[in-house]
């Protein structure tokens, strides 16, 4: 069929000349290759011990943040949970008593806050939908585990190291 | 000598296991270690040449060829062909011949000289090779072309020809 | 010969070579890791121990604890006589190979070498050829067709490697003239190697030296791409183990086969002036360090190639033993023929 865009290339095959035929000239060059590469740095990262700078808008573990008096954010509003196209985030909400004002910022709080980690698929949707910017996606990488319940985060993991401490 | 009966015997005992074994494969392993102690008798003979060849020759070469063959064709016991009693009268009737002969050959071999070397070096290389080269020149040529023969023997029966082929 | 310290010398002879070679074959595992891994331009083993060193262990250990598996198909003692067979002829290679020159140790004189037979280099030869039998017959009692196959091309393999390997020997051997390995290396003293004298036959021998030991380009009896496993596919556990130690010690011996044949063995140029240097004892262990610098040389280039060239295919490797190699070989014997005689004849 006749080229439209003249790009076409015939390739020729032509047949090995002795040098090629040989074969030992094509296998010397081949391990010289080889050998390069041997004193080359190695390109690995050994992972737990040196660890790759993350990128500006990696996504990893969540985060549940306090404002600036160390106060939580979630409301328990549920957006979040809504948002989440894995459904791995769930919630039961409670009402703050007198008392606890400097423990969460307004009325209602998360009394459990739980992410599967096997579910998420870090999209960060939930960090979208937060009225509240109570939840973000600034962590590490979920480290492994042994066990699927394992993987299920609650609060005592999600939440933010408190202020003073 | 008491090394020389135990070898014998066990040659002779796993040359009988070749061919009463049922399965080929066996035998052919049988057919090896009866190699072998054909090593170790010309060990003992202090032939160490023909000793080293017969290993790698028979063991090393042929019997693998042997055992590469067998591997190849399925030998279930169905596909086994079943011999025409004709065979079988022939074949007897083959290995009786054959046992008179030998019999009748061990009857004309007086009592031999026990086997005692005149030279027991012979069997090293460098004194094979001198009267390889020396007093039998003309049979070892003559047996390189009987190979040579065979060979192309079998080139001829390996490739096609050209008529049929067409 | 004789007297209780010689036979106490010999044997003790035979248990430290054994020893090396064993280490020799679980430190190959570890350095064709670690080789590979620097071709690539990766690190390769580092967890266990300093560097990873501790790794061969480890990797053993998993070996034997590993869980015994005998297809319930498999004729159960040739499965198991396979792998026995295999590391057995890798390891009675070892007798035949000088070590060393003469050793003075107080009043004793200790042959580093276990045996020096007449027919040294056939025996080496024979040993060879024998080792086909632990992959064919572990591959034909697995029972399975890919572990045939692995088997039948072993066999094949190996046939027609030997006989481009022999022919290459013999053009050696029609320049030494001794089929005794101990010759062949007193023969090669300070700098007369043989590789000067038949460069061409090295060549080939050590081609051939790659399919006998079923070392890639030539791995296709366990060409994992076609055969799964090749002929250890139902294999597990240490008799699993075996196959591999058995490729890595058939590795070594040839890498000790070839420096001793045609890279002056343990022979170095100056050694004259080194040996009244160091004395009789020091200076055949130095020249025992010299001859073990070469094997390390030749396992290194073993491993190599492995990581340079890719796998040949079956009819291409048939092409290259028996239309390349073979006429080659036989080229060389004529030309070392006419060369030996040349050189006799204008009186050198």
């Amino acid at each position: 069929m006749e080229s439209l865009s003249n790009k076409k290339k015939v390739l020729e095959v032509k047949p090995l000349n002795f040098m090629e035929r040989a074969y030992l000239p094509a296998i010397v060059s081949g391990l010289a290759t080889t050998m390069k590469h041997f004193f080359k740095k190695p390109v690995t990262i050994s992972y737990p011990e040196e660890k790759r700078e993350f990128s500006e808008n990696f996504r990893g573990m969540h985060s549940l943040k306090r404002d600036e008096n160390g106060k939580e954010r979630c409301t328990a509003c549920g957006l979040c949970a809504l948002s989440c196209p894995a459904e791995a985030i769930t919630m039961t909400a409670a009402e703050r008593q007198p008392g606890e004002e400097n423990l969460y910022r307004e009325e209602k709080y998360a009394a459990v806050y739980e992410i599967n980690m096997l579910r998420c698929i870090f999209c960060g949707l939930c960090e979208e939908a937060c009225p509240k910017e109570a939840i973000y996606l600034d962590g590490d990488i979920v480290p492994a585990d042994y066990l699927r319940k394992d993987f299920i985060y609650g609060k005592d993991k999600l939440v933010e190291a408190p202020l003073n401490q | 000598m008491s090394t020389f009966y135990f070898i014998a015997f066990l040659s002779i005992f796993f040359s009988i296991l070749v061919i009463t074994a049922k399965n080929p494969v066996h035998s052919i392993l049988y057919l090896i270690l009866t190699f072998f102690t054909f090593t170790v008798h010309y060990i003992l003979l202090n032939a160490q040449f023909l000793a080293v060849v017969n290993f790698i020759v028979y063991m090393g070469a042929i019997l693998v060829l042997f055992l590469y063959t067998l591997m190849l064709i399925n030998l279930n016991k169905e596909s086994e062909p079943v011999k025409p009693f004709m065979v079988k009268i022939a074949g007897v009737f083959g290995g009786g011949i054959l046992a008179v002969a030998l019999a009748s050959s061990l009857k004309l071999v007086a009592t031999s000289n026990p086997v005692i070397l005149k030279n027991p070096d012979l069997g090293l290389v460098k004194n094979l090779g001198k009267v390889l080269f020396n007093e039998f020149l003309l049979p070892f040529e003559v047996s390189s072309i009987l190979l040579l023969s065979a060979m192309v023997g079998a080139v001829l029966l390996a490739t096609k020809d050209p008529k049929t082929a067409s | 010969m004789g007297s209780t310290a010689d036979i106490l010398i010999k044997i003790g002879l035979i248990l430290i070579i054994f020893v090396i070679s064993l280490v020799m074959a679980m430190y190959s595992t570890y350095a064709e890791r670690k080789v590979a891994a620097f071709f690539q331009d990766r690190i390769g083993p580092n967890r266990a121990g300093p560097w990873g060193l501790l790794q061969p262990l480890a990797d053993g250990g998993k070996l034997f604890l590993k869980e015994e598996i005998i297809p319930t198909n498999a004729t159960p003692f040739l499965f198991i006589v396979g792998p026995s067979l295999a590391i057995l002829t890798a390891c009675i290679g070892s007798a035949v190979i000088p070590w060393g020159q003469k050793m003075t140790i107080g009043s004793h004189v200790v042959d580093l070498q276990v045996t020096d037979i007449n027919v040294g280099v056939l025996y080496i030869f024979g040993v060879v050829s024998l080792g086909v039998y632990g992959v064919m017959i572990g591959g034909w009692a697995s029972n399975n067709k890919y572990s045939l196959l692995g088997a039948i091309r072993a066999a094949s393999q190996n046939i027609s490697y030997e006989i481009s390997m022999g022919l290459s020997i013999i053009a050696l051997l029609m320049l030494t003239g001794t089929l005794s390995l101990r010759e062949i290396a007193e023969q090669q003293h300070s700098w007369h190697w043989n590789i000067i004298r038949q460069p061409l036959g090295f060549i080939l021998f050590i081609v051939c030296a790659f399919a006998e030991t079923n070392r890639t380009p030539f791995d296709l009896p366990e060409c994992e791409t076609e055969l799964v496993g090749g002929y250890h596919t139902e294999y597990s556990s240490m008799k699993m183990g075996f196959y591999l130690f058995a490729e890595y010690i058939n590795m070594f011996i040839s890498s000790a086969v070839m420096a001793t044949l045609y890279w002056g063995s343990y022979n170095y140029p100056g050694m004259d002036w080194m040996n009244n240097l160091l004395g009789p004892t020091w200076g055949p262990l130095f020249g025992f360090a010299v001859l073990f610098f070469k094997i390390l040389v030749f396992i290194f280039f073993f491993m190599w190639v492995r990581w340079t060239i890719p796998r040949f295919r079956y009819d291409q490797l048939m092409d290259l033993g028996w239309k390349i190699l073979i006429p080659l070989a036989i080229a060389n014997i004529v030309l070392t023929g006419i060369g030996s005689t040349l050189l006799t004849h204008f009186g050198y």
